[in-house]
């Protein structure tokens, strides 16, 4: 059996990565999970936070997200993701917009209670949440984004 | 007959909006591969979406409780129109054979007694069906300052299209835009993207997919996705085309414009030639009658 897999990060704008990994760490919506050579066929949303790659030369590699799916195969990792960055380029102002976009979300699963049911106002917060810890891991402030009215 | 003054003036005018129609062709030449290359990027995506959404909408269609993106309302009495064409003009008939499309679908529609609601995403389409429709609109989208379409702007229309659908203002939503074929040909097409439409051929292999979390959640978080991949493939589609159809429209102009110089600049020598003969023969009878 092959001992590395093909990774692909893909946005819907462009691909980002594309390269060949030993494992890929995801933050699974029902926890972390890691991908190896060999995994059997399966399909994980996926919360914001980290991926974390292991090249075949043993470096890593860290990808911010915020949330997606991936696909997982034998020999392959496909990940969706509306966003990713790699660990070095979430500076603060990426954060702050990514922050702002989860407030935004959070403030209209709010406003719109009645509508869209109690589960969709509880899956806001918890991105929320997420998102905050993402920041804090990366070493940001989480509360210096604008949170819109 | 016009002096010769005119037909100078005329050819001087015609050779600038030559100059104009080139530069326009050019600068379309330009964005068009531009366009492609963004809707090529954008086609991994689109396509494992896609082939994702397949195997999951075929399980999950015939089940009951199927998320109302994909199950629809149970009715399709009111239909929301997405018109989307492009915020300038001069593209042959990018604009029109959209609108067109769209008008005889609504038309139809009302023909079978259903309600039609129209959403546009972009200005040109929203002019030419003000008069007979406008009273129909709901809601505008205006990418007027957007110089490059980008994920967020398919979001924004998603988000749209899902509040209305949330508040139940309509059953059925089809999108309307212009599929590009090649720089000549732009197919204006139909598509609805609420609710789902579910592939006929459903590709075995998905069966053996783990899902975590299990098929529904899955499925609902991923409609809301697929309906704005959907949308923002159909903007790349457009962009496209409307570059396509204005660099092919300008060709044309430019090539007219050509033919038209040739054509006044053969009348222009020919007066010329007859105003020097006329001179010649007054002057000639002129020393004969002395």
């Amino acid at each position: 059996m092959a001992d590395t897999m093909q990774f692909d990060l893909v946005s819907p704008e462009r691909k980002l990565v594309s390269v060949p990994v030993r494992e890929v760490r995801l933050p699974g919506n029902d926890g972390d999970l890691t991908a190896m050579p060999g995994h059997a066929p399966a399909i994980v949303t996926l919360r914001p936070g980290m991926v974390v790659l292991l090249g075949t030369d043993g470096a890593q590699q860290e990808f911010a997200v915020t949330g997606g799916f991936a696909e997982i195969n034998a020999d392959s990792v496909s990940l969706l993701a509306e966003r990713g960055h790699p660990r070095e380029e979430v500076t603060q102002e990426v954060f702050d917009e990514m922050m702002h976009d989860a407030h935004r979300a959070h403030r209209s699963a709010q406003d719109r209670r009645e509508h869209v049911g109690e589960e969709v106002v509880t899956a806001a917060v918890k991105l929320l949440g997420d998102m905050q810890a993402l920041g804090s891991h990366i070493g940001l402030d989480p509360n210096s984004a604008t949170v819109p009215d | 007959m016009p002096s010769l003054k005119d037909l100078k003036n005329r050819i001087g005018s015609v050779k600038n909006t030559r100059k104009i129609t080139k530069a326009m062709q050019m600068v379309a030449a330009a964005k068009l591969r531009r366009a492609q290359e963004a809707a090529e990027a954008a086609r991994p995506y689109a396509d494992r979406m896609a082939a994702v959404m397949s195997g999951l909408t075929a399980n999950a269609a015939d089940q009951a409780g199927a998320p109302r993106l994909l199950a629809g309302t149970g009715s399709d009495q009111r239909h929301l129109l997405v018109v989307m064409t492009a915020e300038r003009g001069l593209a042959g008939g990018f604009n029109s054979s959209i609108v067109k499309l769209a008008r005889q679908h609504a038309d139809r529609l009302r023909a079978e007694g259903k309600d039609v609601a129209i959403l546009t995403v972009g200005k040109k389409g929203r002019e030419q069906l003000k008069r007979d429709y406008g009273s129909l609109f709901v809601h505008h989208v205006d990418l007027s300052e957007v110089k490059r379409i980008g994920y967020d702007n398919a979001r924004a229309i998603a988000e749209e299209l899902l509040a209305r659908f949330d508040a139940d203002e309509f059953d059925v939503a089809t999108i309307f835009f212009n599929r590009f074929q090649s720089v000549i040909a732009q197919v204006p097409t139909a598509r609805q993207v609420i609710p789902a439409e579910v592939p006929e051929e459903a590709t075995a292999a998905n069966a053996l997919y783990e899902y975590e979390p299990g098929e529904e959640e899955l499925l609902a978080e991923l409609l809301p996705r697929s309906v704005a991949t959907q949308i923002f493939a159909a903007l790349l589609e457009n962009a496209a085309s409307e570059q396509g159809a204005r660099m092919t429209a300008m060709d044309n102009a430019t090539r007219s414009a050509g033919d038209m110089i040739d054509r006044l600049t053969t009348e222009y020598n020919r007066s010329r030639q007859a105003a020097i003969t006329k001179e010649l023969i007054e002057i000639i009878s002129g020393a004969e009658a002395l």
